[in-house]
């Protein structure tokens, strides 16, 4: 009954946000469906954000994602709809609990509205400064001292706790974006953390069956400490390239190489667009201070944010313009700093790719990572690749080594626990077909 | 009662294919075509084969649930679009759930019998794709009766099937009838392998037995079938022409092209009552008995069945209520190979409902043209041989749990 009566009254900061309107949403679904169980527990849900403007957008996103996660779980909602004899299709049931579910929000702009909260997710901005105010200002005026889960990816949960003075009354419970399709969570304990809070919420992800990492409390986490160096490698590849080719064909070369010849779901600029560059941007800028041996930082994501690109979705969830320009998701030109304009990818491909030369064998991400024979693909694929020396297969390898030694120095730096779960948090946070740390890339 | 006053025959037999998951056109978020689309496929197919519209005295349509699949009834109206030459004629829609191809048949034949019509289009059309099976189950429930629904499974004829399989393993034995209807499911796609028109036409899986052995599981699914159990959702039509012997004359067609129905039967049950015995069905075994007696054959001088496996436990009982197996031997006498192409009495040449599709209006008749294309040579790569002896076909159309039961046997001409 412990891990129930936290639910009493819980917010969700930043509501409308792509991270929060999933959090909102997973939390919405895991309060009703206890709240179906036992139809006594009072619970309350807040959803905060900066307008009603924006929250309002998030009702939509909610009812179109609680009525697909319904027609999945119609067996068990029939069940507990058992005592309503007016529902008796499933279209019925479906409908009912969207309404359960969509009736437990209470949306607010109003902070104050949270102050004797129980247990609140914080989803905001990923700037240290507003983290802390925020969270610092709730707990200070709060009557319930309550449990903080915040989003962050980057920020160390012992410095929000420390800034904020939340005497351990925090976690790290780092989402995958988008939270309701992502298995991932990290979770991060800070030195203060509560025993029980840690407990609370290990039981909360396996309620939502979330697939738990546990990462030490470092900057950047093991998700972001691989990605940021992972990103930071392609950009300075792509410039390397420039000796060679215009900086558009570059990028288009590095990012086909980071999908194509590597076998991953999106290209390095690709996933650095859906991000966003501004996220990366700050990502860096909280990660630096704390590595000030490396170099966290690349003048070509500056020169985009100057240009006013800044990647990221459009409020509809479609892509924004970043690096490379999308066409129903796919991209189809690539950013030119001299024109100022998008040059076509068909017409890039022209250069890049007899410059790249062809691939090991015609295989792709879905096609390897869906199939039941994924290692033996893998390992044909890569050990072809490794006695190839056409300029893709040498970026490729290349990276794949960069890729390997990021995750090594996680585990070395004391941001990872151990090797394993460094590759869990790529193959399951990014859907990565296999580990950075393998056997295909050596010295 | 003399049953069969006149000779009556079936010709100019044609399906659509069958859409839905397993065929390579099919995709769920793109569009399809339309209930409009099936019915003027499979209808032109049969008019051209028989002269045009002009040769046809009469239509019949049967559908289960286009009111609800595509907010769509009047289906009568849909016959003078097919063919302007069938405008001003008369036109009925039968319904009589997945039983209501059948119910088209008997129509038509009676209305040869009555000697209202010499030639009558015959059609089944049922478009199920326009929902997600979650809905679809609502849909297809309503061939139970309503009031049971409430207690019912979220797919609710999976759940009906489930309860007799759970049944009939406690009677009989779990895993025996389990490797029986695995069997079963190998047969069906087999044969959809065969013929182009097929929904598992494309399908590749190697090990289907082993696939087919998949446990049960009631949380996602119901407690004693899995997916390989069931018949899929459909989009599809099917058409033949039902002709006296002056109809046959006037579509000038070769006499070896038509089969002869030399017997039905049409059963009905209360729809307000559980099976009498959940491990027997009970209305197929008295539909198939009635027309076999007034045929005055036995089941043994059958060639080829047609039977309504939308399960494969159905396919299991279906065998034991013709009289093939006792009670609880049908799944010795379907793993014994006698139900299969080259077994003693072969069963869904063309994959039946599991291999083939289930559009359920439709399938009523999708089985007589199947039984109309091995007696007449047009089964292509499904063809089986049939020896002279016994130059008899069978079909078995069920609507609902056992309640609207149309059994007809046919002989090659």
């Amino acid at each position: 009954m412990e891990y129930l009566t936290q639910f009493e009254k819980v917010a969700v900061l930043g509501a409308a946000g792509k991270m929060g309107s999933g959090i909102l949403l997973l939390t919405a679904m895991e309060m009703t469906d206890q709240w179906l169980r036992d139809k006594n527990l009072q619970m309350e849900l807040f959803a905060v954000d900066l307008s009603y403007d924006v929250l309002r957008g998030v009702v939509k996103y909610l009812k179109s994602q609680i009525t697909k996660a319904a027609e999945k779980k119609t067996v068990w909602l029939r069940s507990v709809y058992e005592d309503r004899e007016d529902l008796i299709e499933n279209g019925e049931i479906i409908r009912q609990y969207v309404d359960d579910v969509l009736n437990r929000v209470t949306y607010t702009t109003h902070l104050s509205d949270i102050y004797n909260a129980s247990l609140i997710f914080e989803a905001i901005k990923e700037d240290p400064k507003v983290k802390t105010e925020v969270l610092g200002m709730i707990s200070k005026n709060s009557t319930q001292k309550p449990w903080f889960f915040t989003n962050t990816s980057s920020i160390p949960i012992s410095f929000l706790d420390r800034e904020a003075r939340l005497q351990g009354k925090i976690i790290g419970f780092h989402f995958y974006n988008p939270p309701a399709v992502q298995k991932l969570v990290e979770l991060i304990q800070g030195e203060q953390t509560e025993s029980g809070l840690v407990e609370f919420a290990r039981t909360f992800a396996k309620q939502l069956r979330k697939v738990v990492v546990s990462s030490n409390d470092k900057a950047g986490f093991i998700g972001n400490g691989h990605f940021m160096r992972d990103a930071l490698f392609g950009l300075e590849q792509a410039q390397d390239l420039t000796d060679e080719l215009t900086p558009s064909q570059a990028i288009w070369a590095v990012n086909r190489v980071t999908q194509d010849f590597l076998l991953r779901p999106m290209g390095i600029f690709q996933l650095i667009d859906y991000v966003g560059i501004d996220v990366v941007q700050y990502i860096l800028e909280v990660m630096a201070p704390y590595f000030p041996d490396e170099q966290l930082m690349h003048e070509w994501l500056n020169r985009m944010l100057e240009s006013g690109i800044r990647g990221g979705q459009f409020a509809d969830g479609s892509q924004r313009e970043g690096f490379l320009k999308y066409q129903k998701g796919r991209p189809v030109g690539v950013y030119d700093w001299e024109t100022q304009t998008y040059l076509s990818v068909d017409d890039l491909a022209t250069a890049v790719d007899p410059f790249l030369g062809s691939l090991p064998e015609p295989l792709n991400w879905k096609t390897v990572n869906f199939s039941s024979n994924k290692k033996e693909q893998l390992d044909r694929f890569f050990k072809q690749l490794a006695t190839m020396d056409s300029k893709g297969a040498l970026l490729a390898k290349a990276y794949g080594l960069q890729s390997k030694k990021i995750g090594i120095h996680l585990v070395d730096g004391g941001v990872a626990k151990q090797i394993e779960d460094v590759n869990r948090v790529l193959e399951t946070g990014f859907y990565h077909a296999y580990g950075p740390v393998n056997e295909y890339f050596n010295d | 009662m003399n049953h069969l006053r006149k000779k009556v025959y079936v010709i100019a037999g044609y399906n659509t294919i069958s859409l839905g998951t397993g065929r390579k056109e099919f995709h769920p978020k793109k569009p399809r075509p339309g209930l409009e689309h099936y019915i003027r496929e499979a209808g032109q197919a049969t008019l051209k084969i028989i002269g045009g519209g002009q040769k046809v005295d009469e239509c019949v349509m049967g559908n289960f649930m286009a009111g609800r699949y595509n907010k769509q009834a009047n289906l009568p109206g849909f016959f003078p679009m097919i063919d302007p030459e069938l405008r001003y004629k008369p036109a009925t829609r039968v319904e009589g759930a997945c039983g209501s191809g059948g119910l088209a048949m008997t129509s038509a034949i009676r209305s040869i019998l009555a000697e209202t019509a010499e030639v009558v289009l015959t059609l089944g059309v049922e478009v199920q794709n326009t929902m997600k099976a979650v809905y679809g189950a609502d849909v297809l429930a309503g061939a139970g009766w309503f009031q049971d629904r409430k207690k019912g499974h979220v797919h609710f004829f999976p759940g009906q099937f489930s309860d007799r399989a759970g049944a009939y393993y406690e009677k009989f034995g779990r895993e025996k009838t389990r490797q029986a209807m695995a069997r079963w499911y190998r047969q069906a796609i087999e044969n959809a392998r065969l013929c182009p028109t097929a929904q598992e036409y494309h399908n590749t899986t190697p090990n289907l037995e082993e696939v087919a052995m998949t446990e049960p599981n009631p949380r996602s699914f119901v407690a004693h079938l899995n997916v390989y159990d069931c018949s899929k959702v459909s989009d599809a039509a099917s058409a033949l022409a039902v002709v006296s012997e002056e109809g046959l004359k006037r579509t000038g067609l070769d006499p070896s092209q038509a089969v002869e129905i030399i017997s039905w039967a049409q059963v009905e049950e209360d729809l307000t009552q559980p099976p009498p015995d959940p491990t027997e069905l009970s209305t197929i075994k008295e539909a198939v008995k009635q027309a076999l007696d007034r045929a005055g054959l036995t089941i043994d001088q059958i060639g080829t069945v047609e039977t309504h496996d939308c399960f494969s436990i159905a396919a299991i009982m279906a065998v034991e209520a013709m009289g093939l197996a006792g009670r609880g031997e049908g799944p010795d006498f379907i793993l014994a190979g006698h139900t299969s192409r080259e077994g003693k009495i072969p069963f869904n040449t063309t994959g039946g409902l599991i291999g083939w599709g289930h559009p359920v209006g439709a399938t009523g008749v999708h089985q007589a043209v199947t039984i109309w294309e091995q007696l007449t040579g047009n089964a292509g790569n499904a063809q089986i041989s049939l020896t002279p002896e016994r130059p008899y076909g069978m079909t078995v159309n069920m609507g609902g749990d056992d309640k609207t039961v149309v059994a007809i046997i046919y002989k090659r001409n």
